[in-house]
């Protein structure tokens, strides 16, 4: 995503490959550059800076995913590593890669779909079944049903097949 | 070390403050829902949207620290009760006894949410650029909590007799407490020339606008206008601010520093 601005050095190419092993500790089917998180790699000649971008205000995970990618870098004899977190531009689910996008089906999550600009607009008065259809990431039925606006962590929320019966999460789009 | 500490409570920073503190405490108030609420479901959403502004609040009060060299465990947890600026709507219990009135906690969340989501619209313009930044992540949550809590004022105020009758308890309860989220003073005024933000009472329409629907298709009656005005925002709070801080500081007042 941002890998156009990345300070292209060997250590900084060699980093971004070392990110893609890095797994979300919440959403562990994805790496951090799947999530779309990693901003930058600058290697700045002594250190290494990556600049990451948070999810969600609370989410309890960031520290955790600071030290997975200082372990990791350090693993691979890149380090000194330094993190900078960034806050803007804030982070989208559209940042989510195809491939990311896939492993999320695969891991049982359905993926997020694209943001919609109207999410600016006043409050849609809701029930229970969701406006965008939502499919079911076992059996691709769209007849789905929302059972909860949040889930286990605060990116997902849960979601129930009519078809085939089976609950399932879905990736919040924001 | 365990004293207070002084804060300088320029015009900015009490903005900053307003903001920061309205996140603190209510994501405090929502999450003495844990293990409380009525199902799993709302139990996890109450929880994570109590995460969602405990995190908006640590980046306002991070930020409104710094020129004073205070961080925000400092701030959160070492001020004494009148250096809180809330609004004193979120530092009222979430209702009689514990855990509370699930009807109230839904009423009050659509207020501050509706509120928070139009004030952070603005504030992703601040001439701040830190503010700014911490308006554009906090946004989509204010989006999604504000959601949530129409649906259920829709479902419990259009539901059965008794989650009809608690609803409108509720709302009556906390309505007299809303004026004063719009109540504008020298901290708005200085916002407005330096462009850190609006004043809360640029954004009464859009809320009593956005509010009121909700509120009509709950088929709930708004309360007739009150002159009673609560001082939060101003440092005079209710007796319930002292409980909840008591609650919240007494870790770091009886072991400073203390962390895991």
């Amino acid at each position: 995503m941002n890998e156009a601005v990345v300070a292209d050095t060997t250590r900084a190419r060699k980093a971004w490959a070392v990110l893609a092993t890095v797994l979300d500790p919440e959403v562990p089917a994805l790496s951090l550059r799947d999530l779309g998180i990693v901003r930058e790699v600058v290697d700045g000649g002594e250190t290494l800076e990556v600049v990451l971008t948070p999810t969600y205000s609370g989410c309890p995970a960031t520290e955790v995913i600071s030290q997975s990618v200082i372990d990791a870098i350090d693993g691979a004899g890149l380090g000194p590593v330094r993190i900078t977190m960034q806050r803007a531009p804030a982070w989208t689910t559209d940042w989510i890669s195809d491939d990311g996008r896939r492993k999320l089906r695969d891991y049982g999550i359905a993926p997020p779909g694209p943001v919609m600009p109207g999410q600016g607009v006043p409050i849609r008065l809701v029930g229970r079944r969701a406006a965008v259809a939502v499919a079911c990431p076992r059996c691709g039925s769209d007849q789905t049903e929302q059972l909860s606006a949040y889930g286990s962590t605060a990116c997902k929320s849960l979601y129930r097949c009519v078809a085939c019966r089976e609950p399932f999460e879905h990736f919040k789009p924001i | 070390m365990t004293a207070s500490i002084q804060i300088h409570r320029s015009l900015p920073q009490q903005y900053l403050l307003r903001l920061g503190d309205t996140c603190l405490i209510l994501g405090q108030r929502l999450g003495e829902w844990c293990g409380h609420a009525p199902v799993l479901e709302e139990d996890i959403a109450l929880t994570n949207m109590a995460l969602d502004l405990i995190g908006q609040a640590r980046a306002l009060l991070t930020h409104a620290g710094r020129a004073q060299g205070f961080d925000e465990d400092q701030l959160a947890f070492l001020r004494d009760e009148r250096d809180y600026l809330n609004p004193t709507l979120v530092e009222l219990p979430n209702g009689p006894g514990r855990p509370g009135d699930f009807a109230l906690t839904v009423q009050r969340n659509l207020m501050v949410a509706t509120l928070l989501k139009l004030l952070w619209q603005k504030l992703a313009d601040s001439s701040d650029a830190e503010l700014a930044a911490i308006a554009g992540k906090a946004i989509k949550e204010a989006r999604y909590h504000q959601q949530h809590a129409a649906d259920w004022v829709v479902r419990l105020g259009d539901g059965t007799e008794e989650s009809h009758r608690r609803s409108q308890d509720a709302l009556n309860a906390l309505w007299r407490y809303t004026p004063e989220l719009f109540e504008a003073d020298a901290v708005d005024d200085a916002a407005v020339a330096s462009g850190l933000g609006p004043r809360w009472a640029d954004v009464r329409a859009d809320w009593a606008a956005e509010v009121g629907e909700v509120l009509a298709e709950a088929g709930l009656t708004i309360p007739a206008e009150s002159p009673f005005r609560s001082s939060g925002k101003r440092g005079v709070h209710t007796e319930h601010m002292g409980y909840i801080l008591a609650e919240m500081q007494q870790l770091q007042r009886a072991f400073p520093g203390g962390a895991w």
